[in-house]
């Protein structure tokens, strides 16, 4: 052992101090926030039975909290620290501004139900956004209703479905989905109570035509597809789908989750989708935030403006204080959470197109694209390409040669990664991909980190042939090696308790 | 600021830099090759949007709107139904802020988040701690959402097809209730103290305290639960659980509500985080993400998402239900808010809010042409009868700087649903009821 | 391997052995646990219920995903096996023996006609059919 390195005794020490779980820190008596004393008169109590006894909270001093907190975030990789080349994911820069905008307090403190004429500000932000995101992506109408992707996906389900109602086409019970969207896309087809059918792709990677015209027939609702699609590729034949399923009196749905490689260069509305759904927390840089918050964006034509989710945010000169005001579209499908959506996402999303403007929107396909295909040019002699076409803003690699050579999985090298300071790919999607690796670098990498990527990955091939133990018990440098998820499923410890500790 | 040569300066790599990544590119020689897959008739359209700004242009641009806004703080507000203003410790917004927490990924990855995952695991240890709950998961989007997933997951568990929902349940969730169950043709029956279950209920729903402010009588309807082998669903306000019985102590099978007032400020609405907390024996069927502790290759324990196969990204059209993102950095808030505040500063501001909100009553009753709606024991919150239609009131007290609480004279006439926490001086709360007696004087 | 020739097998993957003249053990092929990968959970009926064959009676789930179970026959199930479902982990080591899922009286003899034997079975695999 280097002299200069602390006993093993003592790192084991130290890692149990800081993974030390708030109870278990808690002693009687410890202060962590102080509460202001009453300044009314002391009022009757409620009856016994409607009291809590005991209230089992730690009790942990502030500062002590502080370290804790600031130590367990030192455990994760963020954008900020590292590159996340995170497929379908997204994983841009977030801009300081947009958090320093979100958190003024005439946007953060005001309160959702304060009357009209005292929340214009905040009606005014909602509106204009709801009119970019509809000249961005070449659609009518937008609400900023749903409060995540997944949500806006369901509300352009349920549009579908309440159109189709409303036309007296119940029998349009059937949604086909191209194998290559978005993974979430069959659950909220199912949730807004439609049958769902899978389209294959081509060899290509495009949809496979000849399939999706053998689907196509009188029960057709709609057409669920991701474009770029999530081999990372633009479907040539984008034009002729649309015809076709319009030609059968289906609502041809986008899921924008990949809509960072068309910004500026192509309006998906002008492709002829009538419903189109963004993520802001991947496109319009909300942090993801561990896990969300994210906002869903949903963007329609004119025929189904009247049935997007409520509220949205109508605009009228009238003269009085009132000019902007919160509406339900007349066909509206409903509320999708308890207030307007996720307000604090849409100012960052804001925030960020008016900061780059219609000078720099363009700019982040273009780099998004050049980024993606530059690390595809240096890494195809080193890792399968399934489909040898040029990408959009992501290539999707297999490892399926190493599983060959010597049982390599794209987990082993995921994992290698992270010993060189990248957080992994996308692994195992698309579906459709044998041991998919996923790369998206998004715009704001610099070359720099892509030839440090690209040269991890070629050492990392080498790895694989040449020292494959070492790929299957990466990640080495980590707060935990690789963590046995099996038990945690068979045996689930979902929370603290004072028997286990 | 000059948008004739602009460059964003959120992509670092120079004209020159690309012009040489693009000749690595094989089979492309300009940047529009890379776009040939693009229908060419369609491509660069023009961008009807406003000109770049600057950060000084456009913070001083997004400032002045901000102040279109009449902002609590400035004001002083008494509007909860929902949302509610409390005071937020430093530290939360600290911690939170730690790019660590904010700009990383969902983590599927847990040997690089471990941080946001052990502490994902303190915020579902907290949540059942405060409902006296057995499990909970990491949190959903907002409390109308969780009452949703709530209603699918019992109709799932009871395989039965109807929901019942007292009527003092928030008029908002119950509209996300029916945009959630509309599809899946799930029947919504509004109930109230005196209507029995009809045979195929899955669940009642109740919210305690109700959204008028006042405590439901719990045990008729857990009884009620019971006898017709329904679950039963309570919404809470995380605070008044400083106070007031958790539903674990009288057998709710569901706990969800709206976790915003634990540290997460008022945004317009949003984001928030919703509660979600359940008995052990439903652990298979509850929605959103789940962390569990294990032990890796070493022996050592850490956290990972477990039970994630039932969620959509692996099941597909089986999914439990189709949420991907989460609400990861709000649900860390509230975890360090409670942590903050712990066993005796969250009794201390539920106490605050109590003794604010009764204070304020009995003053109110006093005041001649008002008076509090009598709909039993309150928490925080109550409904008065003010002498001329509320939305009049509040076009008068926000002269005097107030925001008052939300018009609810749809449901009681010329009702005023009004909330008060530990932001209501006692001063505040003597100037609103100096201010509603001069309303009422020159009615 | 004898007790594999004397089962029938279903293109959902399962396996049944006769245990009495009309009583017979259920349970998943080697195949299905093995492409499941890590089985976390087990969820059966209780004993008592009727089965129908090729209908739903149980949900297994692995850290990869969450499958049916169908049943091969139709009948009503005389037990299930608790040990399987307190430790699933017994599934992947012991398919054909100790990870048997539950024991069903056969309504309908005549109802294995439709499923395949061992050798039929091993070339349906190897058609790459699932």
């Amino acid at each position: 052992m280097n002299s200069n390195q602390i006993t093993n005794e003592h790192h084991i020490k130290k890692q149990n101090l800081i993974r030390k779980l708030l109870m278990d820190r808690s002693q009687p008596g410890k202060v962590g926030a102080h509460t202001p004393e009453s300044d009314v008169p002391k009022q009757q109590t409620l009856p016994n039975k409607y009291l809590r006894e005991e209230l089992p909270l730690p009790e942990v001093s502030e500062n002590e909290i502080v370290r804790y907190f600031s130590q367990l975030s030192q455990f994760n990789f963020s954008i900020d620290h590292n590159f996340y080349p995170l497929g379908s994911c997204t994983m841009k820069y977030n801009p300081k501004i947009n958090d320093e905008i979100a958190s003024l307090p005439g946007l953060s403190e005001i309160h959702p139900l304060q009357p009209e004429e005292s929340i214009q500000g905040a009606l005014k932000i909602i509106f204009e956004l709801q009119g970019f995101l509809a000249e961005i992506t070449g659609f009518h109408s937008t609400s900023l209703a749903p409060m995540a992707g997944a949500e806006a996906e369901l509300a352009g389900m349920l549009i579908t479905r309440s159109f189709h109602k409303n036309n007296g086409n119940d029998h349009k019970t059937k949604i086909l989905i191209t194998d290559s969207a978005h993974g979430t896309n069959p659950a909220s087809a199912v949730m807004a109570g439609f049958d769902v059918i899978s389209i294959p792709s081509d060899q290509n990677g495009n949809t496979d035509l000849e399939a999706l015209k053998a689907a196509i027939n009188d029960d057709l609702a709609g057409l669920m597809i991701t474009q770029p699609s999530t081999l990372g590729l633009f479907d040539t034949n984008i034009i002729e789908i649309c015809k076709m399923v319009k030609d059968a009196g289906g609502v041809l749905y986008g899921d924008g989750a990949n809509l960072n490689a068309l910004l500026g260069r192509i309006k998906p509305g002008d492709l002829g989708f009538d419903i189109l759904h963004s993520n802001l927390h991947k496109t319009f840089t909300q942090p993801h935030g561990g896990g969300g918050p994210g906002a869903g964006a949903i963007m329609v034509s004119e025929k189904l403006s009247q049935y997007l989710p409520s509220p949205i945010v109508k605009y009228e000169k009238n003269n009085s204080q009132n000019d902007y005001s919160l509406i339900s579209p007349e066909h509206s499908i409903g509320k999708m959470g308890g207030f307007h959506g996720n307000f604090g996402a849409l100012v960052r999303a804001y925030s960020y197109i008016k900061t780059l403007g219609k000078q720099g929107i363009n700019q982040i396909s273009q780099d998004a694209v050049i980024n993606a295909n530059y690390i595809k040019s240096h890494l195809e002699e080193y890792y399968d390409l399934p489909i040898k076409r040029k990408c959009m803003h992501e290539v999707v690699f297999s490892a399926s040669n190493f599983k060959k050579l010597n049982g390599i999985r794209a987990l082993d090298i995921a994992k290698r990664l992270i010993d060189y300071g990248i957080h992994p790919p996308t692994m195992y999607f698309p579906l459709i991909i044998d041991e998919a690796l996923m790369i998206e670098p998004t715009e704001t990498e610099s070359k720099e980190t892509l030839d440090y990527f690209i040269s991890s990955m070629i050492k990392i091939s080498e790895e694989a042939k040449n020292d494959p133990e070492i790929l299957r018990n990466a990640p080495h440098n980590t707060p935990n090696s690789r963590l046995d998820e099996a038990l945690a499923a068979r045996k689930p410890n979902l929370r603290w308790e004072k028997e286990s500790n | 600021m000059d948008t004739k040569n602009f460059i964003s300066r959120y992509t670092p790599n120079t004209s020159l830099q690309k012009n040489e990544m693009l000749k690595d590119i094989a089979g492309v020689s300009s940047l529009e090759d890379l776009f040939s897959d693009l229908p060419s008739h369609l491509i660069n359209p023009k961008l009807n949007l406003p000109n770049a700004l600057s950060e000084l242009e456009l913070r001083n641009e997004i400032e002045s709107t901000s102040k279109l806004n009449d902002t609590p703080g400035e004001f002083s507000s008494f509007l909860g139904a929902g949302s509610y203003r409390q005071f937020i410790p430093s530290i939360v917004r600290q911690i939170t802020s730690r790019s660590e927490f904010m700009t990383s990924y969902t983590p599927y990855q847990p040997e690089i988040s471990q941080g946001t995952l052990q502490a994902h695991y303190e915020f579902q240890s907290m949540i059942c701690q405060l409902t006296n709950m057995e499990i909970a998961n990491s949190g959903m989007y907002d409390g109308a959402s969780s009452m949703a997933e709530a209603a699918l997951m019992a109709v799932r568990i009871t395989k039965k097809n109807r929901i019942s929902v007292l009527k003092t349940v928030s008029q908002s969730y119950i509209e996300v209730l029916q945009t959630f169950l509309e599809a899946p043709e799930i029947k919504i029956d509004i109930i109230d103290n005196s209507t029995s279950l009809k045979p195929d209920t899955a669940c009642i729903i109740l919210q305690q305290p109700n959204f008028l402010g006042n405590l439901e009588d719990i045990e008729k309807f857990s009884n009620l639960a019971k006898e017709n082998d329904s679950l039963l669903v309570v919404s809470v306000d995380p605070i008044s659980l400083g106070m007031i019985k958790p539903p674990g102590d009288y057998g709710a099978d569901i706990v969800v509500g709206e976790g915003q007032s634990l540290g997460i400020a008022t945004t317009f609405g949003g984001p928030y985080v919703g509660i979600f907390a359940c008995k052990q024996k439903f652990i298979r069927q509850m929605p959103g993400r789940i962390v569990g502790q294990t032990i890796d290759t070493e022996g050592k324990t850490g956290y990972v998402l477990t039970m994630q196969t039932r969620e959509q990204h692996i099941r597909r059209e089986k999914a439990t239900s189709n949420i991907c993102t989460s609400v990861g950095l709000i649900a860390l808030g509230a975890t360090v808010y409670l942590a903050a505040l712990g066993k005796s500063g969250l009794k201390q501001i539920a106490n605050l809010c109590y003794e604010k909100a009764h204070y304020a009553a009995n003053l109110i009753n006093s005041i001649p042409g008002y008076n509090v709606v009598d709909n039993g024991l309150f928490f925080r919150e109550f409904v008065i009868k003010c002498p001329i239609p509320p939305k009049e009131v509040n076009k008068l007290l926000i002269k005097n700087k107030i925001i008052g609480g939300l018009d609810v004279s749809s449901e009681i006439e010329n009702g005023m649903l009004i909330c008060f926490t530990e932001m209501n001086s006692k001063k505040e709360i003597d100037n609103l009821i100096d201010s509603l007696k001069n309303i009422q004087a020159t009615k | 391997m004898s007790k594999e020739k004397e089962m029938y097998y279903s293109d959902e993957h399962e396996w049944v052995l006769m245990k009495t003249d009309n009583t017979v053990f259920i349970g998943i092929t080697k195949f299905a646990s093995d492409n499941l990968g890590d089985i976390v959970f087990i969820e059966l009926p209780e004993a008592g219920n009727d089965v129908t064959q090729f209908e739903q009676f149980g949900e297994i789930e692995s850290v990869k995903a969450v499958s049916e179970l169908y049943s091969p026959v139709s009948g009503n199930i005389s037990q299930i096996n608790e040990s399987v479902v307190q430790n699933p982990e017994i599934l992947s080591d012991s398919p054909y023996e100790e990870g048997w899922l539950i024991q069903v009286e056969l309504k309908d003899k005549s109802e294995l006609e439709n499923l395949m034997n061992l050798k039929d079975y091993e070339s349906f695999l190897e058609s790459g059919k699932d």
